[in-house]
């Protein structure tokens, strides 16, 4: 078709592609690539409270800010490495889990069955659900007297004798994780069963006229097929969960406990909280580097090894 | 095929275990929403002392939810109709022209959707405070701040589903409507568009659930007047009590609209994740 065109108005088509793309790209340029300049520069400058109405004013920090953030002998820079260590660990454990689900419950509603797309509908509930009112819910039922979890463990099954704290103390961390995996278990199953839809069914059958089991099957013909889909699915979950502020916030309010300190919920409070917007764009920033660090070592790898196949 | 007792053992086993785990907290949102205000401030119960619809009148008065509901729906419609819009446009640039700087648009526009929100946060609110003051535009504190920052949110990933969906439109169609005398806009309104109708579907509820469920930059951007739900919603935890049947009975309230949205779209859904896929 641009050939058509050309033949006729040759400077409206050359042109034509460029007026279609210049509304997203000025958008993207005032809300996503323009402040992420701004943010380095801010990384470099001393930007308190002083200076939030008249930026230009501020003075030059140059490597101050992040010297304050990695340096682990004093309080900030502590705070942001234990903050790291508990956002991988909330990160992995989130993304394993969701995907464990996500598949288990793909294969399951594979074969045809009697109820199975009201089985698919609820089971995508959790992720249709405006965030905040999930995690609300959670919080409700996490509460330490009234809520729904303890009675369950205490009063019903008499695991323990006193009723634990979820959202203060130790325990944080395994309930961000539950929220977290209930919000998101569902969107590994979406991608995963879209994927299955796409394998033709007669592989299955000759496999099972030579004698391979359910299990032999999912290794042999599920899991493969399945690895495009999944090489995307990982690294989507893995960025979602590292930079993940909806659980924490409204989990736990502003005051959370140092379990369930993920990464952006710092920044977050350590640049609001004192309005210190520089050295919270320093962390920011060195986010960012480590996340492009991430995807660009797993795109190589991953990238490597299919080419090898 | 598959059919064998064992697959049959597992299945059960799976929609089991899952489906408690999903069907307990929505059981829990339903009933605390139908329970008196004792009931959710004492021991938890299961079933309400006594079943009474008061959360779904008093939700109203205990905070102006009224007025988070206008806010949210303004914003969410307004960034929905426009993100939608600009999508098409530069999805349709994406599929169907080979220009210069194409492949840099591409790249560019996917990865900023990988990055986190808090790392725009702060410059944003920085650069937004910085245009109130020299141009006067007010964008923090106002429902317009927020419709340009969650309308560009969902603009990467509505691009890249419907560029998929019209790369799968034969390119003869196109020319076909060409060669019938429209230019390539009239291409794009009466032969690609409505063949990409269910992608088109799709992307909308995909921007609308951004728009309406954003919590981080609502945290920031919203002062009392242009508070949205996502928000507004914490207000009913005051320093003496906590309204949990309210809050259930309005979390209940604010979904529902999304929910069914997403459910009836659900398969177009699929298909445009296929077809970004094979891409």
């Amino acid at each position: 078709m641009t050939r058509a065109t050309t033949q006729r108005r040759p400077g409206l088509s050359r042109r034509l592609p460029y007026l279609l793309l210049a509304p997203a790209v000025l958008l993207e340029l005032l809300i996503h690539i323009v402040p992420m300049l701004v943010g380095i520069w801010m990384s470099f400058v001393k930007l308190t409270k002083f200076f939030i109405a008249n930026w230009s004013a501020a003075p030059w920090a140059g490597f101050g800010n992040y010297r304050l953030a990695v340096d682990v002998d004093n309080a900030v820079g502590a705070g942001l490495l234990k903050s790291f260590g508990v956002t991988i660990a909330f990160s992995l454990i989130t993304l394993a889990i969701s995907w464990g689900l996500g598949m288990a419950a793909a294969v399951a509603l594979q074969p045809p069955f009697r109820g199975r797309s009201v089985v698919r509908t609820l089971f995508l509930v959790p992720y249709a659900l405006p965030a905040y009112a999930g995690i609300l819910t959670w919080n409700f039922m996490l509460q330490r007297d009234t809520g729904a979890v303890n009675h369950v463990l205490v009063d019903n099954l008499g695991l323990t004798s006193d009723r634990p704290f979820w959202l203060i103390g130790g325990n944080a961390l395994a309930s961000l994780i539950t929220v977290a995996v209930w919000k998101l278990w569902p969107f590994a199953f979406l991608t995963l069963m879209a994927g299955l839809q796409s394998i033709p069914r007669d592989i299955y059958e000759a496999a099972s006229v030579d004698g391979a089991g359910s299990i032999r099957q999912w290794r042999n013909i599920t899991l493969p097929s399945l690895r495009p889909v999944n090489l995307v699915l990982v690294l989507v979950l893995f960025l979602w969960t590292f930079s993940d502020f909806n659980t924490p916030y409204v989990l736990f309010g502003t005051g959370q406990p140092p379990a369930g300190d993920l990464i952006t919920f710092h920044i977050y409070n350590a640049s609001f909280l004192t309005w210190n917007f520089g050295s919270g764009a320093a962390m920011s920033v060195l986010l960012l580097i480590f996340l492009m660090i991430v995807t660009g070592a797993y795109l190589l790898i991953t990238g490597r090894r299919s080419r090898r196949a | 095929m598959r059919d064998t007792g064992g697959f049959k053992v597992y299945r059960a086993v799976v929609l089991t275990v899952l489906g408690l785990f999903v069907l307990v907290p929505l059981y829990v949102m339903v009933t605390s929403s139908l329970k008196p205000l004792s009931d959710v401030q004492g021991a938890f119960t299961w079933w309400p002392s006594n079943l009474t619809l008061d959360p779904f009148v008093d939700m109203w008065k205990t905070v102006p939810l009224a007025r988070y509901f206008v806010n949210s729906t303004i914003v969410s419609v307004v960034a929905t109709v426009f993100s939608v819009a600009i999508a098409i446009l530069a999805a349709f640039a994406v599929s169907r022209f080979r220009f210069r700087g194409r492949t840099v648009f591409t790249t560019t526009v996917l990865s900023t959707q990988m990055f986190p929100g808090v790392l725009f946060l702060l410059p944003l609110f920085l650069i937004f405070v910085n245009i109130n003051n020299s141009l006067g535009l007010q964008l923090v504190g106002t429902r317009l701040g927020l419709i340009i920052t969650y309308l560009t949110f969902s603009l990467p990933f509505s691009i890249w589903m419907l560029a998929g969906y019209f790369d799968s439109i034969p390119r003869e169609l196109d020319e076909a409507a060409l060669v019938d005398g429209c230019g390539p806009m009239g291409a794009l309104a009466r032969v690609v568009l409505p063949a990409a109708r269910p992608g088109v579907i799709a992307v909308a509820i995909y921007s609308f659930m951004t728009a309406w469920g954003e919590v981080l930059f609502a945290s920031v951007m919203t002062t009392e007047a242009n508070r949205t739900l996502s928000v507004g919603l914490r207000q009913y935890s005051t320093q003496t009590n906590v309204y949990w049947n309210q809050i259930m009975a309005a979390a209940l309230v604010v979904s529902i609209p999304v929910v069914i949205g997403f459910l009836l779209a659900q398969r177009h859904f699929v298909a445009g994740m296929t077809a970004g896929a094979v891409k």
